[in-house]
């Protein structure tokens, strides 16, 4: 995020796009319900009738898969009524006239084609954020998870920027990440192609640097990317895989593909709390300690680092990762020598300028700091790019509107879109461990809107099967008004209605190498289960 | 050009005893003997005494009808409209002096009565804007026009109006936060909610003459900077809502309510909220949480509603009969309203006055006339010769009164030092047969059923003392009683949120003061003095009259009553559980309580 | 800022505060059951009245302003008279199974009884008796303890925006409950415990842990939630070992205590019985439990056999920074720069 989550309440406008920040992120939904009682203006996009939208002062159902015809359909609008904020055009971006011929063409007429959207609330809703003093903007996987879903963004940014609502409080892009450290797991440089703070494997001075701090030379090409390496496993270029807390068998797009990865490499290690479908694949497992179990720091959406603290001992022999990660090295003959996650965490902040002032002891006294926080009397930073960029100038860069790799056709007529819901957690390995969430929600039930139903001869809570080009699953359906008729929405959290063998792995966002996980074509039947 | 008018009282009381059926049969008559064009008749607003409704005048002549129904039309058509002769059985008979009246200027109901408020009800059409007008209506609005907003305020405050919903509070004060408060928008409201049980002022008011009351409003708004009203009426007065809808259309048809009106560039706009009829929905921030669509509960003051009242926005809240005596105000100026009334306490009030009297009704008094002009001028004293004990002024928040206070003047300050409450209006009289224990239980229970349940106190202190007082009269009374519902009354008055909890107490409080010792005989005797009480009387055979038919016997359920047969009876008052079953059964009136 | 005189004592707080916050600053105690400073005040329990000079009654400290010369004691015969009198209505409503109940040791009722030597009722009468509704696994409600403080109400409409539970019927039969009157199951209500947490008394009981602590047993402990990326602080309270009850952190900057249904009541699966306690090695297609020893030495084996190219690993945006740090590390320590993590989904 480049704001801060307090920041929200006291937005003039709010505009959630691709994001049932209720479900996925509950405690944000709050703060945006929140700033509507406070009298903000709610612009909610999303291809389901999602809670948020009956907070909406406009509600745009666009359908799955053309939320960037719908985003440059707003700048249109923005640019066309001269809701721009000049100033901070001149100052502080390149480029604009650029974007200004590209989105000429997605005149909220057009753009209601593509999205079937009314031209008229496309209007309101770019009055609504447009006129806002300060507004903000969060979106999540909706926006990401698909061909386009680089485009997107730069969408995102665009309108930000053409409207001045970036780099001042109650505004910016707000991107609500999705798993608890996934900021952290970035800031880290558990990414091919960077080391902590962002700094890149393959600049031969940051390299060096880690060259030297950690007294080994490193291999300056960016590896394969999750959803690559699956590929590199099948072609013998990777023979060794190591998994530590991830269940990639249930989350990653075509699980077929996944399966037959995990089957086919060499040697598979998995290093987790529980016997995930993917540590079942595991030649070795190895027992982890939870997050109640042991010290260490995680970041939140809006760039916090925050202490976490053992609150009890870990099950068996189980042992932190930290602590296992290091035996491991040991053995391999590196030099570590950790004695606490503090250790560790002393090591990042001296190799990442972002983490360079903070440390535990300010944690603990602070209640967390947001980075980047360069020095030690650095207070962290609430609101990026508040006087200039990181790159100095913002550019704008125009993006066309492509459709969505799959569109139902003949054979399978409907539109898949997954997602979360409240009640779970990512593949449910933690929340179906839960008494009380498993009796809530046993299993998955499937959205199906009402007309769908009918052409089916469905009833509430009969058995479907749901089939695509990939493969087929089974679920309880549930009919509902929350979809609208020709989408069925799904969630990945059971492992018994494993929603990732239907949707695709060929389609993936050809820059950020996001799958498309938002829109894949499938046909329903009813089921015997 | 007609020759005569007749008046019919219209008022939701002389309706429920027939006044529309009344109409339709006159009609009928005038039409059988081809007078429709010699004489007008007129449905007009409340007359206030509705005890002998329906209520009929006949002008020029003024003669007073009253209790008519359909039926009398024929003979009232002959006699009087055909022939010139008065019917004298339907005229007003004075229950004390048995005379008979037949101006009703000369009957003490009225002529002890002082009508400002209500001098265009019963006279006027209050769906005609014309008659309003042509009896200075409007007059007031476009002084108050005319005028600075300030000094608008200024006269108001010199006026000395109090608020007549209850508290008394200065309404020039009220006026003055409001005006001074910085907004965007100001409201005005009217609370015309009226939850008293028994009280019928405001309904009367808006009835019979719904003008007033607007154009009370919009004196107001020019007062405080407000473009908008709300009037907040019980969904139970259907006839007033479609009264004031009636008199907005018409006022709107005419500009004085709507843009610019009278040229003046002041705009105004006027919307009605049909109340849900709770009681605490009158108190004014339950009221406003109301019309905002919450649950009717009270909220803290401060912030006062002059300061953050309707959706957050200054507003001025005031009674029906505070904004219906503002308009005289502006018209005949303060100097004029002034000369009515006491020190404190200017102008007059209306009451609603029930209970053991013989002329229940609406009455409009100058303040500071005595609690007896009102109970036995106004009233004609008490019903059946009994005896009087007391009145409860102020309904449910208020207090009783006996006998020993009857010459206090009635006005906001000697009222609150006796205990009571100047309330909104509720005048009810009581005589010797009314137990003040059964009284105060009366009233509690009402409150109890009424708290919103949101405060501690109230909620679940009015619960308990409500307990307490029915156990008293249930003949269960515990001698720490009495200083437990002090205890309660206490706290509840002193820590309760709102005026419903912090007044709920005083039916209590002041029966305990002026009439401990009906409690205590109650508690310790077991004995109801009003011998009101049924589980406290003590039954017994009077000798003289018993012949020993031995029916009561049979139907004792504790064989409590003995004695051999054609001989007198006897109860055994150990074993009497006072169920009263030998007393409905016994043929010869033997059996009596004591 | 305004001066004020409390008790005897001279402060001075800003213009807007309440009087509750000007004693605070002096350090003078006044009880509270409907006070949070996170919602907009009510005025609701009354407890926390205070006689303020030439005030006609006592006013609710809570959310009376401070006003420049006001001259205000907390403890007053008055004050103490009303407060006692207001507790032992409470408590002539109230079931008095104190031994068994859970809130016991930090129960306000409780407490503010002890301390006003509130014993037993006065006023003994009807009593509220509501059926329990246990039919969700999240949380129990009994409404009979229920003292009607509102706290829930508000939390759940201003905070939540959920709107499950209101005020219904009046007086003495007032009720917080569902649209309906239905169980919280069939309601808007989604759990997210924030009203189990705000509960002054016993009413609202999160079933986990039942019968398993004293309040006074438990550790809290101060963490960051495992779930979504919000990064919402917890307590946890810990007995012997083991994570009894969750509650949302009041001090955590980012969610000032608010939760979800998931960090609230999803906490359990630390003690489910499917936990991975030992390494475990794959022979013949089946899983054999190992020594540290033995399978990082396996591990260590394999790592060597390949190429550093052919490594890749997957971190974890559940795993802490240290862990993800240390994770990239090594895998780059051996040469290859295949590591990424499921940031994209
Ligand atoms: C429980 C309760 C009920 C009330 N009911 C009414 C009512 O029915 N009508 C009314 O005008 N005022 C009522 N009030 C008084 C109002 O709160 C408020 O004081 C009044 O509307 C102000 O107008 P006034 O100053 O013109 O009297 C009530 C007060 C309480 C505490
Ligand atoms: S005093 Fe009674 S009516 Fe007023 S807020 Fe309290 S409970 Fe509600
Ligand atoms: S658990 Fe949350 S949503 Fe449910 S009633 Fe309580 S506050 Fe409302
Ligand atoms: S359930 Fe608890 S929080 Fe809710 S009103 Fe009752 S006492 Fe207050
Ligand atoms: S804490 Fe002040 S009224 Fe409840």
């Amino acid at each position: 995020m480049t704001n801060s989550i307090s920041e929200i309440e006291d937005a003039q406008a709010l505009f959630v796009i691709g994001s049932n920040t209720t479900e996925t992120h509950p405690v944000i939904g709050y703060r945006i319900k929140m700033a509507k009682n406070k009298g903000a203006s709610l612009i909610v996009a999303d291809p389901r009738h999602i809670d948020l939208a009956d907070y909406a002062d406009v509600f745009l159902q666009m359908r799955p898969g053309t939320d960037g015809a719908l985003l440059n359909g707003l700048l249109n609008v923005i640019v066309d009524e001269s809701l721009i904020d000049k100033a901070f055009i001149e100052k502080r971006t390149e480029g604009f006239e650029e974007l200004v011929a590209a989105v000429k063409k997605y005149t909220p007429e057009y753009v209601e084609g593509i999205t079937g959207v009314p031209a008229a609330d496309i209007r309101k809703a770019a009055r609504l954020y447009g006129t806002a003093e300060n507004a903000a903007i969060c979106y999540t996987m909706g926006i990401t998870q698909h061909v386009e879903g680089t485009n997107n963004v730069l969408a995102i940014a665009n309108l930000a920027m053409a409207s001045g609502n970036l780099g001042k409080p109650h505004s910016g892009v707000n991107p609500l990440r999705g798993q608890n450290n996934v900021q952290g797991a970035c800031d880290m440089g558990a990414l091919p192609n960077v080391f902590t703070g962002y700094q890149r494997v393959d600049m031969d001075a940051q390299r060096e640097k880690f060259e030297k701090a950690w007294g080994v030379a490193l291999n300056s090409t960016p590896g394969y990317t999750v959803t690559e390496v699956m590929d590199a496993v099948l072609d013998g270029k990777v023979k060794f895989m190591y998994v530590m807390g991830e269940n990639p068998s249930l989350s990653d797009p075509n699980l077929h593909h996944v399966d037959e990865a995990l089957t086919e490499v060499d040697f598979l290690v998995v290093q987790d709390i529980f016997l995930t479908e993917t540590a079942q694949k595991a030649d070795v497992v190895l027992p982890a300690a939870a997050f109640a179990e042991k010290e260490g720091t995680f970041v939140n959406t809006e760039r916090r680092v925050q202490l976490i603290r053992q609150a009890v001992t870990a099950p068996g022999e189980a042992k932190p990762d930290w602590v296992i990660l290091t035996e491991l090295a040991q053995r391999l003959g590196l030099p570590w020598k950790y004695e606490s996650a503090e250790d560790v965490f002393r090591e990042i902040t001296d190799l990442t300028p972002s983490y360079a002032g903070i440390s535990y002891q300010r944690l603990e006294n602070e209640g967390g700091l947001q980075w980047p926080c360069p020095e030690e009397g650095h207070p962290g930073t609430s609101i990026l790019h508040k006087d200039v960029f990181a790159k100095g100038k913002g550019v704008f860069t125009p993006v066309e509107y492509s459709p969505p790799a799959e569109e139902p056709c003949q054979e399978y007529p409907l539109i898949l879109t997954t997602g979360r819901d409240l009640y779970h957690y990512h593949t449910g390995s933690m929340t179906r461990q839960s008494k009380g969430l498993a009796a809530f929600r046993p299993m998955e039930k499937a959205q199906v809107n009402p007309e769908d139903a009918k052409a089916l001869g469905l009833e509430e809570g009969d058995a479907i099967k749901i089939t695509s080009r990939r493969g087929e699953v089974t679920a309880r359906s549930t009919i509902t008004e929350i979809v609208p008729p020709g989408v069925v929405f799904m969630t990945f959290h059971f492992h018994e209605s494993a929603v990732n063998l239907l949707t695709c792995c060929e389609a993936i966002d050809p820059v950020a190498k996001i799958p498309e996980l938002k829109t894949c074509a499938i046909k329903l039947e009813k089921a015997a289960l | 050009m007609y020759e005569k008018q007749i008046l019919i009282c219209a008022g939701t009381g002389c309706i429920s005893s027939g006044a529309y059926e009344v109409k339709e049969a006159l009609d009928n008559e005038l039409q059988k003997n081809n007078m429709e064009d010699k004489v007008r008749v007129i449905l007009s607003g409340c007359h206030g005494f509705c005890e002998k409704g329906p209520l009929l005048i006949v002008y020029p002549e003024d003669i007073f009808y009253c209790e008519v129904t359909g039926e009398d039309m024929p003979e009232l058509v002959e006699q009087h409209l055909v022939n010139g002769n008065i019917v004298e059985r339907l005229l007003y008979k004075d229950p004390n002096t048995e005379q008979i009246v037949s101006n009703h200027e000369e009957i003490l109901f009225y002529s002890k009565q002082k009508r400002l408020v209500l001098r265009n009800c019963g006279v006027i059409d209050p769906e005609n804007i014309d008659e309003y007008i042509i009896r200075g209506g409007y007059q007031g609005l476009k002084n108050a026009l005319d005028k600075d907003p300030s000094e608008v305020v200024e006269m108001i405050k010199n006026s000395g109006l109090r608020g007549r919903g209850g508290a008394g509070f200065p309404a020039g004060m009220k006026w003055e936060f409001a005006y001074r408060s910085q907004g965007d928008k100001k409201y005005v409201v009217c609370n015309a909610d009226e939850g008293d049980p028994g009280a019928f002022m405001d309904r009367s008011t808006l009835e019979g003459d719904p003008h007033a009351v607007l154009e009370g409003i919009m004196i107001a708004g020019k007062a405080i900077g407000s473009d908008e009203a709300y009037i907040y009426v019980r969904a139970e007065y259907p006839l007033a809502i479609k009264r004031l809808r009636t008199a907005i259309a018409q006022a709107e048809e005419y500009g004085l309510i709507g843009e610019n009106i009278l040229n003046s560039g002041f705009n105004y706009k006027v919307n009605i909220k049909e109340g849900a009829g709770a009681f605490v929905c009158g108190e004014e921030t339950a009221l406003l949480a109301s019309i905002e669509g919450e649950r009717g509960m009270p909220r803290p003051r401060p912030p006062f509603p002059a300061v953050k009242g309707l959706w957050g926005k200054p507003t001025c809240i005031n009674n029906v009969e505070t904004l219906a005596n503002v308009p005289l105000i502006m018209r005949k100026g303060v100097k004029w309203f002034t000369s009515v009334g006491t020190e404190g306490s200017k102008g007059t009030k209306i009451f609603a006055l029930t209970g053991k009297v013989n002329n229940t009704g609406l009455c409009e008094v100058p303040m500071g006339i005595t609690l007896r002009e009102v109970v036995f001028d106004i009233g004609g004293g008490i019903r059946g010769g009994k005896k009087y004990k007391a009145v409860q002024i102020g309904g449910p928040s208020g207090g009783c009164i006996p006998e020993s206070l009857l010459d206090l003047p009635i006005d906001f300050d000697s009222l609150t030092q006796a205990g009571a409450m100047m309330g909104s209006g509720g005048l009810v009289a009581m005589d010797e047969e009314t137990c003040m224990v059964d009284l105060a239980r009366y009233f509690l229970s009402f409150t109890q059923n009424e708290s919103c349940g949101k405060c501690t106190p109230c909620r679940e202190g009015t619960k308990r003392m409500l307990e307490i007082l029915e156990r008293i009269t249930e003949g269960k009374g515990e001698a720490e009683d009495i200083s437990r519902l002090e205890k309660i009354a206490v706290t509840v008055k002193d820590s309760s949120l709102c005026g419903l909890g912090q007044t709920a107490p005083n039916p209590i409080l002041t029966t305990l003061r002026y009439f401990r010792d009906e409690y205590e005989a109650h508690i310790y005797d077991r004995r109801c003095p009003a011998g009101m009480c049924k589980e406290l009387l003590s039954y017994y055979i009077d000798p003289e009259i018993c012949n020993g038919c031995r029916a009561c016997t049979k139907v004792c359920p504790v064989e409590a009553i003995t004695g051999e047969k054609k001989e007198p009876h006897v109860i055994d008052e150990e074993k009497c559980i006072a169920c009263g079953a030998c007393l409905d059964r016994c043929k010869f009136g033997a059996v009596k309580t004591k | 800022m305004l001066s004020l005189t409390i008790n005897g004592h001279e402060v001075k707080v800003e213009p807007g505060s309440t009087i509750l916050q000007a004693a605070e600053k002096l350090g003078i105690f006044i009880p509270t059951f409907c006070y949070d400073p996170q919602l907009a005040q009510v005025g609701a329990c009354r407890i926390c009245v205070v006689e303020v000079e030439k005030a006609r009654a006592l006013v609710a400290s809570c959310c009376t302003p401070a006003a420049d010369g006001m001259i205000v004691h907390t403890d007053s015969e008055r004050v103490l008279a009303a407060r006692q009198a207001n507790l032992s209505l409470l408590l002539a409503n109230h079931p008095l199974d104190c031994l068994t109940c859970e809130k016991t040791g930090e129960c306000k009722l409780q407490d503010y009884c002890y301390l006003y030597g509130v014993d037993e009722s006065d006023f003994v009468g009807a009593q509220k008796d509501y059926d329990l509704d246990d039919t969700n696994p999240f949380y129990i409600r009994d409404m009979n303890k229920c003292i009607l403080c509102g706290l829930c109400v508000r939390i759940c409409y201003d905070v939540n925006g959920a709107g499950a539970i209101e005020f219904i019927n009046r007086g003495f039969d007032s009720k917080v409950t569902p649209a309906f009157d239905d169980p919280m199951e069939y309601s808007s209500c989604v759990f997210c415990g924030m009203c189990v947490d705000s509960c002054p008394v016993g009413a609202l009981i999160p079933k986990e842990s039942i019968r398993q602590a004293r309040p006074w047993e438990l550790k809290s402990v101060k963490t960051i939630c495992p779930y979504c990326g919000t990064g919402c602080g917890l307590e946890l309270l810990v007995k012997d070992n083991k994570v009894v009850k969750v509650r949302g952190d009041l001090s955590n900057p980012v969610s000032r205590g608010q939760t979800c249904v998931k960090g609230h009541f999803g906490i359990d699966f630390l003690d489910s019985p499917d936990r991975l306690k030992t390494p475990l090695v794959k022979k013949n297609g089946e899983f054999r439990e190992t020594t540290w020893e033995d399978a990082l030495e396996l591990v260590a084996a394999k790592l060597k056999e390949v190429k550093p190219t052919e490594v890749a690993g997957l971190a974890s945006a559940r795993a802490t920074n240290e862990e993800n740090y240390l994770f990239q590390k090594l895998i780059r320590s051996l040469g290859s720069n295949s590591v990424d993590h499921c940031a994209r989904l």
